[in-house]
Parts: structure tokens; sequence; C-alpha cells
């Protein structure tokens, strides 16, 4: 357990440091969120009514932005080598990183959520619904991300055929995401768009690290 | 204690790259291997550390084919190869400090020298606090062959550990090395030039490819 907490810390700092992920994300996030209402107008109705959308959308593509250097720049670096030599499962290193990579960049946009909801008019009851919804789906966005970022890893500007391989993936997140939100907009209490998000957590949690380890293996080869 | 490689055949993608290769490292054993560039040097260690299946043949640690046990036997080896696996964010002493406290696998057990000491070892204690980023090709292959001093661990496969290495830097792996040997260490190594082990038993790779060819 000590070697899973080791790398998670020690990836989180990476991403927080001097070229990291995490900064790149975040600012992509709140950039692309802030062009709608520049782009739509200032009309309070038809902003609230795509705010969930918006969110969602650009936060999927923010995560896209950070996961193509995920295992990528251990690969390069021969630190993948010494990963696969630890005393932990490769598929529990794969979890780690994916642990590390929802701290370093979901957290954060969930943390700035709120902030975007403001922006978009959001109604005062939608807020609990809206960090409800981002906690309970950004974590699956990093782990099935993660898939891609796996199977992509040996690929040069793998980052298009990474979207193209994840986003398919993730529309069931970006589909229940919006949907928890904008039940919450409407007043409605649970409905079943955050158990569905939280069923996708469920099944991402055991097979995205064994898909990632196993996609891992052919590139130790 | 041993490692045993029987028969080998290696295949990448379409290319043989050897067949038929045996080699027998026993406790406190070297062997050198030695060969062109692109005799399957780095291959066959990669074969050795399990991260790549030989075609045909096995490699047995202890007796036990390590594709029956490969939890046990990647957990008790050291690889260094082309790449240091040192990240230019972090500083030195913070880069040793992470592979050494994930790769120790029963922490506790035996007493490990510390980051601070593994660093002296390997003439790098001035730059302890200094950002990896700005070590040179020399001074990264010097804190790459400190986690063989940090973490104890019974097998080393050195992929060309020499490179980039100066006169002294040289000199204080081959102590290493013969400490690593007399405490019952077994070591696995690919060489291109000088490599002052007397009692080394060297391999050649790739004889007949280049027999064949020239």
């Amino acid at each position: 357990m000590t070697v899973f907490l080791r790398i998670v810390v020690r990836d989180v700092r990476l991403a927080f440091g001097q070229g990291g992920a995490t900064v790149l994300a975040v600012v992509f996030f709140l950039l692309t969120v802030t062009l709608f209402p520049l782009g739509i107008g200032p009309e309070t109705g038809v902003l609230r009514r795509i705010a969930p959308g918006v969110i969602w959308v650009a936060a999927l593509l923010a995560a896209m932005l950070s996961l193509d250097r995920l295992f990528q720049a251990d690969l390069e670096d021969g630190s993948l080598d010494q990963l696969a030599l630890v005393p932990l499962p490769l598929e529990l290193v794969a979890a780690a990183k994916c642990l590390a990579h929802w701290i370093s960049t979901g957290l954060p946009m969930l943390a700035v959520s709120p902030l975007l909801g403001v922006l978009l008019g959001l109604n005062g009851e939608a807020y609990g619904g809206l960090l409800l919804a981002m906690a309970a789906g950004t974590p699956s966005l990093s782990l099935m991300g993660g898939i891609g970022a796996a199977l992509t890893v040996s690929v040069r500007r793998g980052g298009v055929l990474l979207s193209l391989l994840v986003l398919p993936l993730c529309v069931p997140v970006l589909v229940f995401g919006t949907g928890a939100v904008d039940s919450a907009i409407a007043g409605l209490e649970g409905g079943a768009h955050l158990p569905a998000l939280a069923a996708i957590l469920a099944a991402a949690l055991p097979l995205a690290p064994w898909a990632i380890a196993g996609a891992l293996r052919l590139n130790l080869e | 204690m041993s490692l045993i490689g029987l028969n080998l055949t290696c295949a990448r993608g379409d290319t043989i790259v050897f067949t038929g290769f045996d080699f027998d490292i026993a406790r406190g054993g070297i062997v050198v291997a030695r060969g062109a560039n692109g005799s399957g040097k780095t291959s066959l260690l990669r074969l050795a550390a399990g991260y790549l299946a030989p075609s045909v043949g096995e490699i047995r640690r202890d007796g036990t084919s390590i594709a029956d046990d490969p939890e046990r036997h990647r957990t008790s080896l050291h690889y260094v190869g082309h790449l240091d696996a040192v990240k230019p964010a972090l500083s030195v002493a913070e880069n040793l400090a992470f592979w050494s406290d994930v790769l120790t696998a029963n922490a506790g057990t035996s007493p490990r020298p510390s980051v601070g000491q593994a660093l002296d070892r390997m003439g790098l204690a001035g730059l302890a606090d200094m950002p990896a980023r700005y070590l040179s090709a020399g001074q990264r292959r010097r804190l790459a062959l400190a986690r063989l001093v940090a973490s104890s661990r019974p097998l080393w496969l050195l992929d060309e550990p020499t490179a980039s290495l100066d006169a002294a830097g040289m000199e204080t792996l081959i102590d290493l090395v013969a400490h690593h040997r007399s405490s019952g260490g077994m070591v696995l190594a690919a060489v291109h030039g000088p490599f002052a082990i007397d009692d080394a038993v060297t391999i050649r790779l790739g004889e007949s490819r280049a027999d064949g060819t020239s």
C-alpha cells in the first residue's frame, strides 16, 4: 500500500510542478467554458439551458488534453521499465496513476466548476447536483482515458488517436452527467442519473486498470 | 541462487535476433554479453528481466521457470537500461528516494543505505538538491546506478552500464559489481567497451549472423 501511495504522490507532484498537466487542463477548462457566454450572448435563460452540457463537454475535452502524457512520459524516460519491477501488480500501478491523474485534473476541475456555474447563470439549487455529478463522473474519465493513453503510449502525437478511442467510451458519462445537472436545475431530487454515473465508475474501477496493464505489458517488450 | 537460460530464441517482429542461446550464472557470478550493434544484447537482457518472453526456450531462476513465478523474479532484480528513469522536474535526491522506496520490496528486513549514502557512493553527494534536469549524461547514468546501491536486490541486469561514464565512474561501477558479487549477488551485463572484470564469463552474440553478412 505504501508503494501505491508513493506512486500517487510522485505523479501528483509531477503534475502540479513545472510542465505538468494540471495547470494546462484547468486553464483549458476555464477558457473553453468562458467562451460560451461571449459567443452566445448574455441571455441567462439560454445559458442556463446549455450550462450542464457545456461544462461536461469542456471537462471531457480538458481531460483528453492531459491524458496523452499519462504513460508516455514514463515510457520515454525508462520509468515504465522500473515500475514493472516494483512489488505491486502492474494493474495497481495503473490504478495509482489514474488516481493521480484524477487528483491533478479531475479534482481541480471539480473545484472550479461552481465558478463556471455562476458565469453561466446556474440557479442556487443546481450547485449541489453539479458538484455531485462531477465527483461521480470525472474519476470515470480518468480511468477510461487511461485505457486510451495506454493503447496509444508508443504513438507519436497520439493525442488525436487517443480522443478518437476514448470519446465514444465517455459518451455515457457525458449523457448521465449532463442529465444529473439538468434534474438538479429543475429542482428534482435523486433521479437515475447519479446512480448511473456511480455504476459506470463501479464498472470502470476494476476493468480499466486491468486493460491498462495489458496494454502497457505489450509496450515493455 | 542461479539464473539459467536454456536454448533461447528471441524474435522481434518477423526477425529472429538470436537462436539456440544458453547462459548460466551462479551465485556470485557475472556473465558479460558482447556483440555487434543489433546482435541482441538488449533483447537478451529484456528476456532475462521477463519484459519479453522467449519464442523458444526458457529462463530458470533457482530451478523454476520465470514464466511460472514472474512475481518473485521481477521483484528481486534490478534493470539498468539505456534510459535512466530520471524525472527532470524532481531533484536528484527525490528521484533516487522514489525508486529506493518503491523498489525495496520488504522494507525493514535488512537495513538499506540512506539516499544520501547511495548518492555519496556514486559521487553525487554535492548535487542532492539540484533539479535533475541540470545533470550531464554521465551524472544521470550515475544516478541510475545509484538505484543498485539504494535498494538491495540479488540479480543485476546491466545494459551498457558504462555508457557515458568517466574513468572514475567506471571504477566505482566495477567496485559496486565486486561488492555485490562478494555478497552472493549475480550480474548479467551487456557491454561494448572495456569492462575490467577478470573472472567474468564472456558470451558472444550474433557471431553466426556477422559471419553470414560479411
